[in-house]
């Protein structure tokens, strides 16, 4: 005898009507960061570009020099992301030949929330950090979500493995829960050794990281780029 | 009131007694000061040619050019006032791109050839407009082949085997109807054409 | 008043100053009264595209079926088309997009030639082209439904990039669309990665058929009969459809299958 269960009595193929709705938006994984230090910052994001479990390319570089003094690190939604940039490109050109000088940090800074907040009901899915010097030559870093709500700080780190540096950066760069430690702005050799440790492990646990992480490093001299190897599993 | 026009000529919109318009008469003139351009319809394709007149030394190579393309089979040579020759040419490119459009086919000579000229006689119309002051020389190759068309500024158009506009197109014109035009080829037409303008034929 | 002349004579279609017949009635005109159709499903699909660097330039591969939902409705619609001298593009997804998208690039190829100012547009060119039309169209909630792969290469520099319909771009030695994602992308990382410069032509054609191949095995809307083009310092070839070899013996006889 044989039992038939309800759920199996249809013996014809189950008919559904499909429709494949458009989604405009799609998330491309990968982590940044930014440290400011006295007369420095580093900003940092890792060159792997997913799609679900897709690894679509193992560098496409999501860190892109503004100016001499700016670097912005986009994650979430590549397209946007690079859309976002050419604007931004187009708008200090154009002001540099409007005012004869480069757009100054704290102006680009409060520039980039309008033109995120201007698209707040097609927003940029974008999750921005900016660094950079300031004009007095110290160093700064500002972050932002999709729609231009943006804080200015030393150091932040956002994208898949925001969750996971973060607090470490909290930790070291910040000194905090750490009653005995003494505060103070870290050296340049030390920010940049827990930038690669902090990549380096995130790596480990985080899918959407790794392959490369490309380091920018802005001083009063100008801007340095180091790529540096991160597992590629 | 007098002299040649006596009043009739100030307007494209109005004939003169005897039924001519003047205007267009004159933009005929602009045509015929103007370097000489020869076109000559071989068996396998078209041959434009043109006499740049050298305004300046200063110029530079290249720049003011009398012949273009309007699509990949439509070239387009001109004698007259090259500024009315671009504001024509961007039309006439405009009618190709059209065409594809619509058909997603090359647009056929005689066609763009009759839009380019409808176009021209548009300009014969009113009071407001001064006629073309250009001849232009139309060389198509499509599905029948090559064929070549010249729209004068009053707008009408015919195919020719050979044509020449400008200066010397008396002497041009001699000398390519001495030319054996069912079978020449283009490559062979295009050593007629510099040898005509190399020789100072006109 | 428009004052830039090159606006001023257009044909009828374009010219903004023609008032079309509707304007003359009062109310609100027929596009204020109708909902405009935007967002549409794919109809008439081709699926995977496969592209890899090699020694020579760039390879890619793609199936020539057209696909009706599940049904095999066209089964020889080339689907790599070439765009001036060195640069090809593979698609999938839309059929009826690829034909717009080759007229599209048909149209700026012809407004570069009239400019005849020596100038062409090299696959990087058309890659930016492509990718900017395809972010707008997404943007505008009303996209080309395709995955297409641009590869080319111009003085002595190898290209090969992807832009699909959310505007998403990347570049890499080895890309691979639709199913090929999954199945194919591995073997071409596999054989590929780190060996751009070294994998002859002879190779490359037997990666590429062997990943077409498997493909074929294991996509239900895939066809044995496929195309390749290259592109090198040479130019283009574009082959004419060919059937894959394949091998539907017993498995048991098959190495890696056996019992």
């Amino acid at each position: 005898m044989t039992i038939v269960h309800a759920h199996q009595v249809s013996a014809a193929p189950v008919q559904t009507l499909m429709e494949r709705r458009f989604s405009p938006y799609t998330e491309n994984g990968g982590t940044t960061l930014a440290v400011a230090g006295e007369d420095f910052c580093v900003i940092a994001g890792d060159t792997r570009q997913s799609e679900g479990y897709h690894i679509n390319s193992r560098y496409a570089p999501k860190v892109y020099q503004l100016s001499n003094g700016a670097v912005l690190a986009t994650g979430g939604m590549y397209a946007d992301g690079l859309t976002l940039v050419k604007r931004l490109e187009q708008r200090l050109e154009w002001y540099f030949h409007q005012h004869e000088k480069t757009m100054g940090i704290g102006a680009l800074a409060q520039m980039l929330s309008i033109m995120l907040y201007n698209k707040r009901f097609f927003p940029y899915y974008v999750w921005n950090t900016l660094g950079g010097l300031d004009e007095e030559g110290k160093g700064c870093v500002f972050s932002y979500d999709p729609v231009g709500n943006y804080e200015k700080h030393h150091w932040n780190c956002s994208g898949s493995a925001g969750h996971l540096i973060q607090p470490f950066l909290d930790n070291q760069v910040g000194h905090k829960h750490q009653p005995k430690a003494q505060a103070g702005l870290l050296s340049f050799d030390h920010v940049v050794r827990l930038v690669k440790d902090a990549f380096t492990g995130a790596t480990e646990r985080d899918i959407y990281t790794g392959d490369y992480l490309e380091i920018f490093i802005v001083r009063a001299g100008g801007i340095t780029k180091e790529k540096i190897d991160l597992k590629k599993d | 009131m007098s002299g040649i026009g006596t009043g009739y000529d100030l307007s494209a919109s109005t004939y003169s007694p005897d039924g001519r318009i003047f205007q267009v008469e004159y933009a005929l003139k602009a045509v015929d000061n103007s370097g000489t351009c020869i076109g000559i319809r071989a068996k396998d394709g078209v041959v434009l040619a043109v006499e740049k007149l050298v305004q300046s030394k200063l110029l530079v190579p290249g720049s003011n050019k009398r012949i273009s393309s309007a699509d990949l089979h439509v070239g387009v040579a001109t004698a007259g006032l090259l500024a009315d020759a671009r504001h024509l040419i961007n039309r006439a490119r405009s009618e190709c791109q059209q065409y594809r459009d619509t058909y997603r086919s090359a647009i056929p000579g005689k066609v763009i050839a009759d839009r380019m000229s409808q176009y021209v006689q548009a300009y014969t119309l009113y009071s407001s407009m001064r006629p073309f002051g250009i001849s232009t020389i139309v060389a198509t190759y499509d599905l029948h082949g090559p064929a070549m068309y010249m729209i004068e500024p009053s707008g009408v158009s015919y195919g020719y085997y050979g044509c020449a506009i400008g200066k010397g197109r008396q002497v041009a014109k001699t000398e390519i109807e001495k030319l054996k035009l069912t079978q020449l080829s283009a490559r062979e037409a295009v050593k007629e054409a510099a040898r005509m303008y190399g020789s100072r034929v006109f | 008043m428009d004052h830039f002349p090159g606006n001023w004579g257009q044909p009828l279609s374009r010219d903004p100053h023609v008032v079309s017949s509707t304007d003359w009635f009062p109310g609100p005109g027929r596009a204020a009264a109708e909902p405009i159709a935007r967002t549409q499903q794919p109809m008439v699909t081709g699926t995977s595209v496969l592209g890899i660097k090699y020694k020579d330039g760039i390879m890619i591969a793609a199936d020539t079926l057209a696909s009706y939902g599940s049904l095999a409705r066209f089964r020889d619609v080339k689907r790599i088309i070439s765009v001036g001298e060195n640069t090809i593009i593979g698609a999938s997804g839309d059929i009826s997009d690829l034909q717009h998208i080759e007229h599209m690039l048909e149209t700026v190829m012809i407004k570069e030639y009239c400019v005849d100012d020596g100038h062409t547009l090299y696959p990087k060119h058309i890659y930016e082209y492509l990718s900017r039309v395809m972010y707008n169209r997404r943007t505008s909630m009303n996209p080309l439904w395709n995955s297409l792969v641009v590869g080319g290469v111009r003085n002595g520099e190898k290209f090969l990039g992807f832009v699909d319909l959310q505007g998403t771009t990347y570049q890499a030695s080895t890309i691979a669309t639709g199913y090929g994602a999954y199945i194919g992308q591995p073997i071409l990382r596999k054989a590929v990665e780190g060996r751009e410069d070294e994998i002859t032509e002879e190779e490359a054609v037997k990666i590429m058929d062997d990943c077409m191949r498997v493909l074929w095995y294991r996509d239900a809307r895939s066809s044995p009969k496929i195309q390749r083009a290259t592109v090198t310092a040479a130019g283009i070839t574009v082959t004419e459809p060919y059937e894959l070899t394949t091998e539907w013996g017993f498995a048991e006889n098959i190495k890696g299958y056996g019992a």
